[in-house]
């Protein structure tokens, strides 16, 4: 096989799952990425543990100084992409140069969306919350005993409440949905958060939202004002597909990729935040714009591009979040028939149908969470299992005999 | 590769490897002294039922799920070991969320612990493997 080249934009988790597994493969052929941002890799999610002194800037990288060099990549910060030439397989970039490459992968993760609000133009200081950047210039700017103004109470608005915590700021989160996490907690489970974020100072208007903006007040649909020093933005994020979508590769909400992370154009791989890929707990085609799955598409991608045969299909909504103490974990979709418990401080249930388990919330108590997740991801029928032990206890006794020494014992 | 095999058969259900793995994280000569009147929190952890018992730690698997999903960098593998570097962890919990073995946990400073097959604390052989007394727990290489 001739050197080949691979071109891959951008350089978060999807990118660098790529270059992992490309160089499993490929000790020599030249791997070139190319990034917006100017930064060495890191990891977004940690913005928030940023802000809340939990990790600082060095320790938030997401790989080693030496990485690029380790790897032999050639890296190109700060550089935008204009457009992709499938034809010439090359791409152009936002300083008139062309890159060509044999095999390119688009991780291009995803951006904040701003929603049309009247006189948001008239807010001055006004954050997103998704990067390192992002989370510099609200830091400059934040300051003891303001009040800040989150639009959202999802995942992104209620990490970034807890960050700015720290500075002993006044916080209101608004939320068009009655309920906070509402993309991944059922009503009983968003109600114990909310109360207990209510206890850490967060005030909440939730079933609302703004309808209008001054320069330092916001006006509710009910007509209620909230003043506010600091807005932050956070009610979700759009896939980055125009790359692809430009050149007429095939895309819903983001980038359609199939199980070996190939998009509908040759040679054209995607991986990451970017992408809509089928969710293998409800077989739907979602956007699971979450830090493993985006490595894994990244490593599945960087396999394929550089010879082997390799599928990813088994991408399901997961997320671990912390939040002022309380731990959250959860997967798969809420549907089928219920197992719960809860006592004040923890939360458990579990949903299952057709012989399958296909998703639980956990909170509080999250221990061994992870052979729940197994039992989504696998497909693991039921009735192979002491399903009724699992769900009071999840543990590896519930599995037949065979299975626990092949698991334990390396007997197949 | 050298792994830990657990044999469930041997197994007397003794928890002793839960002791000789909390032992093996301080840095006391005498493991009585050591762990007097404290709360054991074990890498390698006892599961039993209805007089069946056996040890589960981190299976360093070929594929690792807590790694690749790992948020910070802070689970890396290396010449077979999965390791935790605990100044990079900052205890989201998204291994514990990933790990099929329920083998990753929550630790008291924040950031979350595991079987590290005692390479940062002692030579040659686990803690587990040694202390136990019915040989249920070994560590070998196997031809895979």
């Amino acid at each position: 096989m001739n050197s080949l080249k691979y071109v891959i934009i951008g350089n978060s988790a999807a990118a660098v799952g790529a270059v992992e597994a490309i160089r499993k493969n490929d000790r020599s052929g030249r791997i070139v990425i190319i990034s917006n941002e100017s930064h060495h890799t890191y990891s977004r999610p940690l913005i928030s543990y940023l802000l809340l002194g939990k990790t600082d800037e060095n320790r938030m990288k997401y790989r080693e100084d030496s990485f690029y060099s380790d790897n032999k990549c050639e890296f190109l910060p700060g550089i935008t992409v204009q457009k992709i030439e499938p034809g010439e397989k090359r791409i152009m970039l936002d300083d008139g140069r062309y890159e060509s490459y044999d095999k390119l992968l688009i991780a291009t993760g995803s951006s904040p969306f701003i929603p049309p609000v009247k006189g948001l133009e008239k807010v001055k200081r006004k954050f997103t919350f998704t990067t390192l950047d992002d989370a510099r210039k609200l830091d400059s700017v934040l300051k003891e005993g303001q009040n800040v103004l989150i639009l959202g109470a999802g995942l992104i608005g209620l990490k970034c409440a807890e960050g700015i915590s720290r500075k002993n700021v006044r916080t209101v989160c608004v939320d068009l949905s009655q309920r906070v996490l509402s993309s991944i907690l059922d009503e009983d489970a968003s109600d114990m958060i909310k109360k207990h974020l209510e206890k850490s100072n967060i005030r909440f208007y939730l079933g609302h939202q703004v309808a209008e903006f001054n320069e330092n007040h916001a006006v509710l649909d009910d007509n209620t004002e909230i003043p506010f020093d600091i807005l932050v933005i956070a009610v979700g994020v759009r896939p980055n597909i125009s790359l692809l979508k430009d050149i007429g590769g095939k895309t819903n909400r983001g980038i359609i990729i199939d199980e070996r992370c190939r998009t509908s154009i040759p040679d054209i791989y995607a991986a990451g935040d970017c992408c809509e890929c089928r969710d293998a707990s409800s077989g739907e085609m979602k956007v699971m714009a979450l830090l493993p799955n985006a490595y894994m598409q990244g490593e599945c991608a960087g396999m394929n591009m550089s010879g082997a045969d390799c599928v990813f299909d088994k991408a399901i909504p997961m997320n671990a979040i912390g939040l002022f103490g309380k731990h959250i974990i959860t997967a798969g979709v809420y549907t089928g028939d219920v197992y719960h418990e809860a006592d004040g401080e923890n939360y458990k249930k579990l949903f299952y149908s057709n012989n399958r388990l296909n998703g639980f919330i956990l909170i509080g108590n999250i221990e061994k969470a992870g052979i729940y997740t197994s039992l989504i991801r696998e497909g693991t029928p039921l009735d192979t299992i002491d399903f009724e032990l699992i769900c009071r206890m999840p543990g590896l006794m519930a599995f037949s005999k065979e299975e626990r020494a092949s698991r334990l014992n390396g007997i197949a | 590769m050298k792994r830990v095999y657990v044999n469930e058969k041997w197994c007397l259900g003794c928890h002793l490897c839960e002791y000789y793995c909390a032992f093996a994280s301080t840095n006391e000569k005498d493991m009585a002294r050591a762990l007097k009147d404290i709360r054991i929190k074990p890498r390698i952890r006892i599961e039993e039922k209805d007089g069946i018992s056996f040890a589960v730690s981190c299976r360093h698997c070929d594929e690792p799920l807590c790694v690749k999903g790992c948020i910070t960098g802070a689970l890396t593998k290396k010449d077979g070991v999965i390791t935790i570097n605990r100044d990079k962890c900052i205890g989201c919990y998204t291994c514990i969320l990933s790990c099929p073995y329920g083998a990753v946990s929550p630790s008291d400073d924040g950031a979350v612990q595991k079987c590290e097959l005692c390479i940062k604390t002692a030579r040659g052989t686990p803690k587990c493997v040694e202390g136990c007394p019915n040989g249920a727990i070994v560590f070998e290489e196997r031809g895979e």
